[in-house]
């Protein structure tokens, strides 16, 4: 099978490309730029002009919700969600039912995603059996299963000591752990950042702290075991100063952010409106701004959707007693341009964070259109306007703060390994 | 999603009340009208007869999450002294421990066809959140919500303070202790300043007052004697007592040997200030006995105000929604 991708603007930063050339794809993979090779005079032709071509995006958390909790999600409904937003390659977490503590799970749920024939799926394995921080899951079991790193996914270790033991073995195999630095100690009760916005709401904040003693404190760990490490999810300007302190001091570490956390603030506590319950939290506008510095600086490597998929009634309820989250995966990019629409990133630093910089993180090949690469690639209209509501959706969950409002741009078409998965009616 | 602010939630198109959530963002001249309005029922009170027909046909329902006896009597009072047909719901004890959630039995309510619920809730933004998910027909008061509001106690305390002092212009207010946990200091600093004190100081250890309250335009001392020098007015919170266990506080003596308020303490103030508290008070925890029981004292006022101030925002927020409701028939017809 051979593909000619004509007249598109191929963006790639992964080597710096910005310009309207041909792409040609056979057996899978990207074999060309620009001149068509031999023998593709036969080649199914995809008119992109007008259009961007771009690297299938990488994001690195999104909750499928399968095993355990299919009234949330599904392998499939959350698969086919993913390839409307354009994401060719994500991560999944641990936190499923059964957890993903043992190769049979991993399998499991690489198996489903195999026959969804959706995005390509990469399991995180649980750092602790149970994710109950006390007994060191079969690490290495878990990663011949498929699973690309490690995590205890937040929850508490039982001590400072399990935490440590867990990066030595980790580091040991050469495993990467995936960290999100939660003092639970400090954030207990906690459903909003604490500021001026939830003391004037009285909603029981969590303050900046609860992440940065845990960060400062795994960063330390870090240090000592060697272990290669990710930080998901970081919220606090601080947080970013921190691990820019660590990868200058030559530490093996690299960060994402939640796309929330860069375009929205404690300000909207004002509405109670619990589809704003999120953890880690929406933060100050100093955090916010912050956050996309580090992005622009290279400080934080990805912007990821962390996409978390509920049912209706887990959002209708007063703030604090809805689940946190929000489900953004198939809204990933249109939403993330709006980062360059206030002036703030250029496209090539967006489009990094959004393929090239998450895929490196966990050591995929994927986010890149060079020679030799998997053909996971998209069309985007960057011009269209349109509205996301109900009639649109992919995903199960339909919680999200951004439901209903008017977009600017849209994925038309997604390929992955050169098949097309997706193609806008 | 476009919702409309919440602030505005509670007023109908004329302005007027429909709901009653919060204090933040209702102007001076809302106020002053709940005050003028509670003044009149105040007097009524002293009649024989004390009903007036205003919710007369209408079914109030008192929905309460939290338990709260006192709070849940005066607005029965309120209710029933308006000729409302009043049910008492303790939902603590009963649907939502069983599992129903708290928008099914709304429902239930609902289809009962009620006219008013009055809601005490521990999760802040509840009433919100039943005032958004109600069919617009249902007037929703809230009787406490989490930490942060308690409208209908702030404004019993603005009635009890200007039927002693006269104005708010002037003023100068202390609020002392619990801030960070208290409902009712949140909606007293909302009304004080709307209302157009002089000032309004937060007093407390800074684990009970956080710096944030600065934010809100209010003036924070850590020290008792500098909190209260020159006030007209005391606002002493109850102090709960598991603010122990959760390592806010050392221990109730420590409390009230650096915030309770004495005889001595109190003479910090102006000779003429008031003590307030919106009960049930701690003797000898944040009060002496002897200044609960003093001259100074106005805690008893307080709950008498409380009832007219519940009649008249239960009456007032009912014609503002039966204005919207005939305002919407005609623009059906």
């Amino acid at each position: 099978m051979k593909l000619r991708v004509t007249n598109g603007r191929v963006i790639d930063p992964s080597q710096n490309l910005d310009a309207i050339v041909d792409l040609f794809v056979e057996d899978h993979r990207i074999v060309a730029l620009g001149e068509a090779p031999l023998g593709f005079e036969d080649a199914e032709v995809i008119d992109a002009s007008g259009k961007w071509v771009l690297p299938g995006l990488v994001d690195t958390a999104v909750a499928l919700r399968e095993p355990g909790f299919t009234q949330k999600g599904t392998i499939a409904s959350e698969g086919r969600a993913a390839v409307t937003g354009g994401v060719t390659t994500l991560v999944c977490p641990p936190d499923t039912k059964p957890i993903v503590d043992t190769p049979a799970v991993a399998a499991l749920i690489q198996d489903k995603a195999d026959e969804a024939g959706m995005a390509n799926v990469f399991p995180i394995g649980a750092l602790t059996q149970g994710l109950q921080g006390e007994q060191l899951s079969n690490m290495v079991a878990l990663t011949d299963a498929g699973c690309v790193a490690l995590s205890n996914q937040g929850r508490d270790m039982a001590s400072t000591r399990v935490l440590s033991r867990a990066l030595e073995y980790a580091a040991t195999h050469d495993l990467l752990v995936v960290f999100h630095p939660d003092d639970s100690g400090l954030s207990q009760g906690g459903c909003a950042h604490e500021g001026v916005m939830s003391t004037m709401h009285g909603l029981a904040g969590i303050p900046e702290t609860a992440e940065t003693i845990a960060l400062m404190r795994d960063l330390l760990l870090v240090e000592k075991s060697g272990v290669r490490a990710h930080f998901a999810r970081l919220s606090c300007a601080k947080s970013v100063e921190m691990i820019a302190n660590a990868k200058a001091a030559g530490l093996d570490v690299t960060c994402d952010v939640a796309l929330h956390n860069l375009l929205l603030t404690d300000e909207v506590l004002k509405e109670f409106n619990g589809q704003y319950h999120v953890l880690p939290p929406l933060r100050s506008e100093n955090d916010r701004l912050t956050l996309i510095e580090g992005l622009k600086t290279g400080v934080v490597n990805a912007i990821c959707s962390d996409h978390q998929p509920h049912e209706k009634m887990a959002k209708i309820a007063p703030f604090a007693a809805t689940e946190p989250g929000m489900a953004n995966v198939e809204v990933l990019l249109p939403l993330a341009l709006r980062l360059m629409d206030e002036g703030d990133l250029e496209l090539g630093q967006l489009l990094t964070c959004l393929t090239q910089g998450p895929a490196a993180c966990f050591g995929l090949e994927a986010g890149s259109l060079a020679v030799g690469s998997f053909a996971d690639f998209i069309i985007f209209d960057s011009t269209m306007s349109w509205t996301w509501d109900a009639s649109t959706r992919k995903s199960k969950g339909s919680n999200s703060a951004f439901a209903g409002e008017q977009l600017s741009g849209r994925v038309l078409q997604t390929y992955i390994s050169g098949q097309r998965v997706y193609q806008l009616s | 999603m476009m919702r409309s602010d919440p602030r505005a939630l509670q007023l109908n198109e004329q302005g007027q009340l429909k709901h009653f959530l919060t204090l933040d963002g209702l102007s001076k001249d809302i106020l002053t009208e709940i005050l003028d309005r509670a003044e009149s029922f105040l007097s009524m009170g002293e009649q024989s007869v004390k009903k007036v027909p205003l919710l007369r046909g209408k079914t109030v329902v008192n929905l309460f999450f939290e338990n709260s006896t006192r709070t849940r009597t005066t607005f029965e009072l309120a209710a029933k002294r308006l000729s409302a047909d009043v049910i008492n719901l303790n939902i603590a004890t009963s649907a939502t421990s069983k599992g129903e959630s708290l928008l099914d039995t709304l429902q239930n309510l609902q289809a009962m066809q009620s006219d008013m619920f009055v809601v005490r809730h521990q999760d802040s933004g509840a009433p919100h959140f039943i005032a958004e998910h109600c069919t617009p027909n249902v007037a929703i008061i809230n009787a406490g919500d989490g930490r942060h509001a308690h409208p209908t106690q702030a404004m019993l305390d603005m009635l009890t303070i200007r039927r002693h002092k006269g104005q708010f212009e002037g003023l100068k207010v202390a609020i002392v202790g619990d801030i960070l946990h208290s409902r009712v200091a949140r909606s007293e600093l909302h009304a004080l300043q709307t209302l157009g004190v002089d000032e309004v100081r937060l007093v407390g250890p800074k684990t009970l007052v956080p710096d944030f309250f600065q934010d809100m335009g209010a003036v924070i001392c850590h020290d008792l004697k500098a909190g209260l020098d020159d006030v007209d007015v005391v606002v002493m919170l109850r102090l709960q007592k598991e603010r122990m266990a959760g390592a806010l506080l050392p221990s109730e003596s420590e409390f009230y040997r650096l915030y309770g308020l004495t005889e001595e303490s109190l003479s910090w103030a102006k000779p003429d200030a008031i003590v307030m508290h919106p009960g049930p008070i701690n003797r000898g925890v944040e009060i002496s006995s002897e200044v609960a029981d003093g001259d100074h004292s106005v805690i008893l006022d307080q709950v008498t105000n409380g009832i007219a101030v519940r009649m008249a925002v239960m009456s007032m927020a009912m014609s503002g929604q039966v204005q919207e409701q005939q305002a919407a028939a005609e623009g059906e017809a």
